[in-house]
């Protein structure tokens, strides 16, 4: 059957299962547009900004594991969604974001709307296409969802001039992607399974470190059970929240510039570190040379080689897929008829429960303002830990992952690796419409809010009832922090003035807004705004000012340097 | 260490600035890159001569093996190889210049490929350092122009990249 690009396009979508498209309309999308009016296999989610139709279709596939699509238009239609793309390639989420392009024939002619989208795109995309032959649109667009879902996911972009899309050809969708340059499936090296084993079995002060890996790879169970089959102490990087139950005994808590005391002395001081889907990045082992290299043994699982030996170097690398590596990994374990020591186990676990006892994320809960954390814990509670928290980027984004207990994978949506402010908002839109009548609550501040609060008209349009959180401290309260710390408490240009009356905007889209000022009114408040089940509310928390994130880890430092609340 | 990498890479449109792209984003260092097609239409082979430390060098390796278009990828330095590159060079030749200028070609097995009343353009072929050695032992000042190919390497004996 002879369909134009524009049909072969949506049917494609359709093809793949897509339910949402996030888009935005334009000039050179208008054949895609018109063939999606004519069509009822996917729901079109029109935002008000394309970042945020990219971050939203972000919150869609980290929640659901599914790949999220984005459309938008050539030139400033693209060129916004860059942050977008960025942020879930720095997080390996799969999504497909199609662009429009001027006519393959105006090309180079610098016409109206024309921005080279595969050449800015390219450092930040997992792979992209400009679609130059009708022929081969069908093609393209399978290559793409398999690129984009398969090994280690990423985004993957598809520029396709409008000129295609009005072109007619026959449609046939391949069944299958055959890419000689690609090999997405690898299965772990068994000897080198056998030594991890092996290592595992002999030490003395273990620790397993997992990462964003393991929620993309679905080998949560598998990280659980290797676990408790082990007993060893488990932590989680801020990507990789959910994966091992917080509410667990052996979890110690997130580790790295503001992870937990105990987190972060015990990865410095373990003798066989087992990471998983996690990359070691400066965020999390602060700087390599004080990472304590000698010390220890260290044990690697990733899809992807090139985050093995990038920043650490590490004694059993195993490049492959994390679930079907643990398996293995319990299957030896399992088997395994060697007496392991217990009594350098259950000592390791005492100076680990010493640690614990510092009680690292402590804070005044009798103070008369409202505390962030406490906000947090209590969302925790109302929520009976089982909300979707996204999060935009700064200090709440920490407290959030302190406190919020995640015992799930797919829970916890934050943008960890390009930090991008403005993702929280959009991003539960997206979660919220994968997840329907599911508590969504979007933690963010008035600073980070404010660089995607044009997406409050997108959620009354499609009844999205997300509940958002804003801790408002009027500052941008991590630039604040570090000012303090580590710039005299010159506070340059860190005070978020003349904000608006929350409570009235978000009325204004025809939402619910609540102000909260005392900390006696929180838990209220949230219990108030959860039962209100279809309604948006936006929760103004005044909370205190000079409230800072601890522990923390100075940039550069070695991550057992930490500076605690008391100390200051 | 100096290390001449070798890959075959779909012929595709942007494939090059992949590549390229790739060694600005992440600070490598690119001495020479030299592209052309192969017998099969469908791929090109790149030689990229580049510097770095092991790490840095296995990371180049893992960085371009990511890449969608990137189909193999051979690092030459692991094992013996031949390493050749052109060179062309336009020289003042006239006077007392003109003979020594012959006769510097000759001893680097060079050969004169355009003559003018006062210049020679002199093709030379071999290893990089070769090509240095000539420009080092002439006079810089009969230079007009250099122009250079970039290294291009292939395995010795049964080394060969191919998929």
């Amino acid at each position: 059957m002879e369909l134009t690009g524009a049909e072969i396009t949506v049917r494609c979508l359709m093809e793949e299962g897509v339910e949402f498209v996030f888009g935005y309309p334009g000039g050179a999308v208008l054949n895609i547009y018109d063939a999606i009016f004519k069509q009822d296999g996917f729901k079109h989610i029109l935002v008000r900004h394309e970042q945020a139709a990219v971050h939203a279709a972000d919150g869609y596939a980290r929640s659901t594991g599914k790949v999220g699509v984005a459309l938008v238009t050539s030139g400033p239609g693209i060129t916004n969604a860059v942050t977008g793309i960025a942020t879930a390639y720095m997080d390996s989420i799969p999504l497909i974001v199609i662009s429009g392009q001027v006519s393959t024939h105006a090309i180079g002619l610098d016409a109206f709307q024309e921005v080279d989208a595969v050449g800015i795109t390219r450092p930040c995309v997992k792979h992209n296409f400009l679609v130059k032959d009708i022929k081969e649109l069908a093609a393209t667009i399978k290559k793409a969802f398999y690129i984009a879902s398969t090994g280690r996911p990423g985004p993957v972009l598809v520029d396709i001039p409008k000129d295609i899309t009005s072109q007619a050809f026959e449609y046939v969708y391949p069944a299958t992607v055959n890419m000689r340059s690609y090999n997405a499936g690898v299965k772990g090296h068994g000897g080198q399974i056998k030594k991890a084993a092996q290592m595992l079995l002999e030490a003395k002060r273990p620790m397993i470190y997992s990462g964003g890996g393991v929620v993309l790879g679905n080998a949560a169970p598998q990280l659980v059970e290797l676990t408790r089959l082990l007993g060893f102490p488990c932590t989680n990087t801020l990507m990789g929240l959910g994966a091992y139950p917080a509410t667990d005994k052996q979890f110690v808590g997130m580790l790295g510039m503001h992870g937990t005391y105990e987190a972060n002395m015990a990865m410095q001081h373990s003798d066989v570190l087992l990471a998983v889907g996690a990359r070691f990045d400066d965020r999390v082992i602060g700087s390599p040379e004080h990472f304590a290299r000698e010390a220890r043994r260290i044990i690697h699982i990733d899809i992807d080689p090139s985050s093995i030996a990038k920043r650490v170097r590490v004694d059993v690398p195993i490049v492959g897929d994390v679930a079907a590596v643990l398996d293995e990994l319990i299957k030896l374990i399992k088997a395994a008829k060697e007496p392991r020591d217990e009594a350098a186990l259950s000592a390791w676990w005492t100076q680990i429960e010493g640690w614990r006892n510092l009680d690292c994320l402590k804070f005044d809960r009798h103070s008369d303002i409202i505390k962030p954390q406490r906000v947090i814990e209590q969302l925790w509670q109302v929520t009976q830990g089982d909300a979707f928290v996204t999060t935009d980027v700064g200090q709440h984004q920490m407290w959030a992952a302190q406190f919020y207990k995640f015992d799930q994978p797919r829970r916890w949506i934050t943008s960890g690796g390009l930090g991008t402010m403005g993702f929280g908002l959009p991003a539960a839109m997206g979660v919220q419409l994968a997840q329907p009548g599911r508590n969504v609550a979007c933690v963010t501040g008035e600073s980070s809010i404010q660089m995607c609060i044009q997406e409050l008209s997108t959620c009354r349009q499609y009844h999205i009832p997300i509940k958002i959180i804003n801790l408002n401290n009027r500052y941008m309260g991590m630039v604040r922090q570090w000012q303090e710390f580590f710039y005299g408490n010159r506070y340059a240009e860190s005070y978020m003035d003349s904000l608006p009356d929350f409570v009235k905007l978000a009325e204004s889209y025809g939402h619910v807004g609540m102000k909260i000022e005392k900390p006696e009114d929180v838990e209220a408040a949230l219990r108030e705004a959860f039962a209100l089940k279809d309604r948006l509310v936006f929760m103004d928390f005044i909370t205190d000012q000079t409230e800072n994130v601890f522990p923390m880890v100075p940039n550069g430092a070695g991550i057992s340097e930490m500076i605690l609340a008391e100390e200051l | 260490m100096r290390h001449i990498i070798s890959l075959l890479m779909e012929n595709e449109a942007g494939a090059l600035s992949r590549v390229a792209g790739l060694f600005s984003a992440r600070g490598y260092n690119i001495e020479s890159l030299s592209v052309a097609p192969t017998e099969d239409s469908t791929l090109s082979r790149m030689t990229i001569v580049t510097r770095g430390s092991e790490e840095v060098i296995e990371q180049i390796v893992k960085q371009l093996n990511k890449l969608i278009d990137v189909v193999k990828i051979l690092d030459l330095s692991d094992g013996s190889h031949i390493e050749r590159e052109l060179m062309l060079v336009k020289v003042r030749a006239y006077g007392k210049d003109r003979e020594e200028m012959k006769r510097m070609a000759d001893i680097f097995r060079g050969r004169i490929i355009d003559v003018t009343e006062k210049t020679y353009t002199i093709e030379l072929t071999g290893p990089g350092a070769k090509l240095d050695a000539f420009i080092e032992a002439i006079d810089p000042a009969v230079i007009l122009e250099t122009v250079r190919t970039g290294a291009s390497g292939i395995g010795r004996g049964e080394r060969i990249l191919k998929i």
